[in-house]
């Protein structure tokens, strides 16, 4: 298994959905090898990890992040600035690393026996098809986010496009994580449809005692509401509809908070949207965070809210509702396509979303009907129905090639 | 040798609009939706009056003029009469024609097809009321059976409707109730003296308001004979054969090109070729036969779901919620007497409401989610609280100009005598 980031050094859901896909394959016993682009301290005793760069060294956390992300500041100062190309790639461009990644994978292929090659999102379909070419072995390219939902549908690389459309091509199944998706690749990259699944994410449920993130506790003391958002703060994201939320919600309920945890190129803009607005007092800024320090934040929420423009699936909605916490989502997202006891609105339907905003405040039994259903929901949508599907396909895969 | 009684019920709610938070303390306008979807009023009692109830109700015209023996029973809901009223006020004299061949009898119900017998004794007494008014004005008839709002039942609503004067009280032929008896004899409300219940035989109904349709069922299609020759099997172990539905049924639920019409226009014929057969009407069928033993029934019931039950209002909090928030804002409204406030409390309290507020099975695809205008549960109760906001606000308003000596006309309450 192809994968370029994972847990604890990732900067979004990509990293956390091959962890839990690929322990939960672990689980149901499949002999798993986990690939990434460099030497990182990471050790699971249920699989064996390999580096294709033994020889990296990182000098601090943010270094790795930087260097190991595929989404966020690395790429996002390439694509407005520098325009990534793949017949020239810089050394330590995005797509250099990416090509550099490929150029490895040859050589891992041969040395680890495998009868199935799965490569997460274009980051990994070149080394896929690499690794391919060598083993003969079937390659499952599993899509997480096309290009097309990390550009809000336009400005596309066209490269990042070519590289996705190859791997799509090459892949002897595609994966994609929500029907939503399936159809972008469907309609966008002319997949054969056949040829592509879907397989929805889960979540793990992690059962611990968590207690209020102590700042936020005194929000609490004052019998203020708080009203969440969690992700990178960039355009597919929706931080500006969070922003126009949050105006119209404190209309109506003006003891209410907006806290905001993530980071990304959006956020100098939401700061200084927030501000212009007049909004600035509601508003705390956190940072990314991420396992115990983001559940302490959930522990504090009365209701998260993911206004996302463009989802492909989105992890963070469930791990709200194992919080407890009622969740309104956007029905532009995948998760949409699982979850039935949330609130959705159109993520432009900024209205609707007051409405569905202020009433989980006003009402307690909304409230609790969303937090008690939507967990029992979420614990039913989890990493090991993931790995039965994805089974079944391998299954299938190395039947047919055989 | 048995009776076929046939007993339609006609409703249709005021469905809220998508009424926001926005717009509590701004507009009057719960029920005004004109999107031409299913949140518009209009566009369903016309829709519904177009494909339903008037090409039914010219094949049941036809059916009795062809057959002077056909009979059939009708409750209409007071909400149904008043849309119709306003939308659709052919359907109102293509039932008056029905009415008026003398072989066709209305039953009485609460105006609002409301949920009041289990929550405010006095309201369920003035609801009744009410629809009496309707239909003796409308029709000038005055019903001696009742029905109560989605057959909903138990000893203590049979003990209130002979109270309220009424000789005969329709219900959902349970199993669990009766055990090893037949819904095909009449019953005696346990605790009551003389009045009499009908039970629905549920199979023998389901058969035709949700099977007819279906290609995968065995029995599929269902023919006139076929099922006549199942009401005949009751010859000698049973009296009365109740079918009890709702109308819509015909051409709505169950589609023209399904053939129900035919179904319906062939069925007087099918059923009256064996000789002893007939139908009646349900207060000719509390003339003509006696009760056989008694019901007793202290838990409720109601012919809604599988569970016959009232799970199909009250099993989640958020139904719970609307309804004790509808109920305890009756108790100050029945004290400042505002017609307007008045009605449109009353309009919130049809089962629809709480019906659309449903999560069991909303997954499965479920008759909730056919049923339902709302995208989901929590939509529908969205809307009706924040409407609830709004007459809590209005409340105030008429209270403070109370308080300020601005003098409010008295309702005339109604007299059972008098309707």
């Amino acid at each position: 298994m192809f994968g370029w980031e994972f847990p604890p050094f990732n900067s979004g859901g990509l990293g956390v959905a091959c962890e839990g896909m690929a322990r939960a394959l672990s689980i149901k016993g499949v002999d798993l090898s986990f690939v990434l682009p460099y030497k990182l301290p990471i050790k699971k005793n249920w699989c064996s990890i390999i580096f294709a760069d033994e020889t990296t060294s990182f000098k601090n956390m943010d270094d790795i992040v930087n260097m190991t992300s595929g989404y966020e500041r690395g790429l996002k100062k390439d694509h407005l600035y520098h325009p990534v190309s793949k017949s020239t790639p810089k050394q330590n461009s995005i797509m250099g690393r990416v090509f550099k990644y490929a150029r490895s994978a040859p050589s891992i292929a041969k040395g680890i026996e495998h009868s199935i090659i799965h490569s997460h999102d274009w980051l990994t379909y070149p080394a896929g098809i690499m690794a391919k070419s060598v083993s003969k072995k079937p390659l499952v390219a599993h899509i997480h986010a096309t290009e097309f939902d990390r550009c809000g549908g336009e400005n596309i690389n066209k490269d990042i496009f070519e590289i996705e459309k190859e791997g799509f091509s090459k892949a002897d199944m595609v994966v994609a994580v929500s029907g939503k998706t399936r159809k972008t690749v469907l309609e966008k990259y002319k997949i054969d449809p056949d040829k592509v699944r879907v397989v929805h994410n889960g979540v793990d449920f992690v059962d611990e005692k968590v207690d209020i993130h102590h700042d936020l506790e005194i929000l609490k003391k004052y019998g203020a509401s708080v009203v969440l958002f969690v992700g990178r703060i960039t355009l597919q994201k929706g931080p500006d509809y969070f922003v126009a939320l949050a105006q119209q919600v404190l209309k109506f309920e003006p003891k209410t908070f907006f806290v905001v945890s993530g980071s990304g190129d959006m956020e100098g803009s939401m700061i200084s949207e927030v501000s212009r607005r007049g909004l600035t007092d509601h508003f705390i800024f956190c940072g990314f965070l991420r396992g115990l320090e983001l559940r302490r934040v959930f522990k504090v929420a009365d209701v998260f809210v993911m206004p996302s423009v463009s989802e492909p699936f989105g992890i963070v909605p469930l791990e709200a509702m194992l919080s407890d916490i009622p969740v309104l989502i956007s029905k532009e997202s995948g998760v949409s396509e699982v979850v039935s006891e949330v609130l959705k609105s159109h993520f432009w339907d900024v209205d609707d979303m007051t409405d569905k905003v202020v009433n989980i405040l006003r009402h307690k039994k909304l409230k609790e009907h969303l937090s008690i259903n939507g967990k029992r929901e979420a614990q039913n949508i989890n990493w090991g129905k993931a790995a039965d599907s994805l089974l079944s396909i391998y299954n299938d895969l190395i039947l047919t090639s055989s | 040798m048995p009776s076929v009684c046939l007993y339609f019920q006609v409703h249709q709610p005021m469905r809220v609009r998508k009424y926001r938070v926005f717009d509590v303390g701004n507009s009057r306008e719960y029920f005004n939706d004109r999107s031409g979807t299913s949140l518009d009023n209009k566009f369903i009692i016309e829709k519904v009056a177009k494909k339903s109830y008037l090409p039914a109700n010219k094949v049941l015209l036809e059916n009795i003029r062809r057959n002077p023996d056909f009979k059939v029973s009708f409750s209409i809901s007071g909400l149904a009469l008043e849309q119709f009223e306003e939308f659709a006020p052919e359907v109102i004299s293509s039932f008056k024609e029905l009415v008026d061949t003398g072989n066709v009898e209305l039953l009485s119900e609460t105006y609002y097809h409301s949920l009041a017998s289990i929550y405010s004794k006095d309201e369920f007494l003035e609801q009744v009321k009410l629809h009496r008014k309707k239909l003796r004005d409308l029709f000038g008839v005055t019903p001696t059976v009742f029905r109560n709002t989605e057959l909903v039942y138990n000893n203590e609503i049979a003990k209130l409707a002979e109270e309220m004067g009424y000789r005969g009280i329709l219900a959902e032929g349970v199993d669990r109730i009766l055990g090893w008896r037949s819904p095909t004899f009449v019953y005696k409300p346990s605790g009551t003296k003389n009045i009499k219940a009908l039970l629905k035989h549920y199979k023998l109904s389901d058969d035709i308001a949700f099977r007819f349709g279906q290609k995968e069922w065995n029995e599929w299609p269902l023919t006139g004979d076929k099922f006549a020759e199942w009401i005949s099997n009751y010859n000698g172990n049973g009296q009365v054969v109740n079918l009890f539905m709702d109308y819509e049924t015909f051409g709505e639920h169950q589609w023209e090109d399904t053939g129900i019409f035919e179904f319906l226009r062939y069925l007087p014929e099918a059923i009256l070729r064996n000789a002893g057969n007939d139908f009646l009407t349900v207060s000719e069928v509390l003339d003509k036969y006696d009760s056989v033993d008694t019901i007793d029934v202290p838990e409720y019931i109601s012919w809604a779901d599988t569970e016959r039950d009232l799970s199909a209002w009250l099993s989640n909090d958020l139904q719970r919620e609307a309804l004790d928030s509808i109920y305890t804002l009756g108790k100050e409204i029945s004290h400042v007497e505002d017609p307007d406030l008045l009605r449109d409390w009353r309009r919130l309290q049809t089962s629809d409401h709480f019906y659309y507020m449903c999560t069991k099975y909303w997954n499965d695809g479920d008759v909730h989610k056919y049923f339902s205008p709302y995208e989901t549960p929590h939509e529908a109760f969205i809307a009706y609280m924040n409407v609830l906001h709004d007459m809590r606000l209005r409340l105030g308003e008429i209270k403070k100009n109370e308080i300020v000596g601005i003098p409010i006309r008295k309702l005339k309450p109604l007299r059972f005598s008098e309707v």
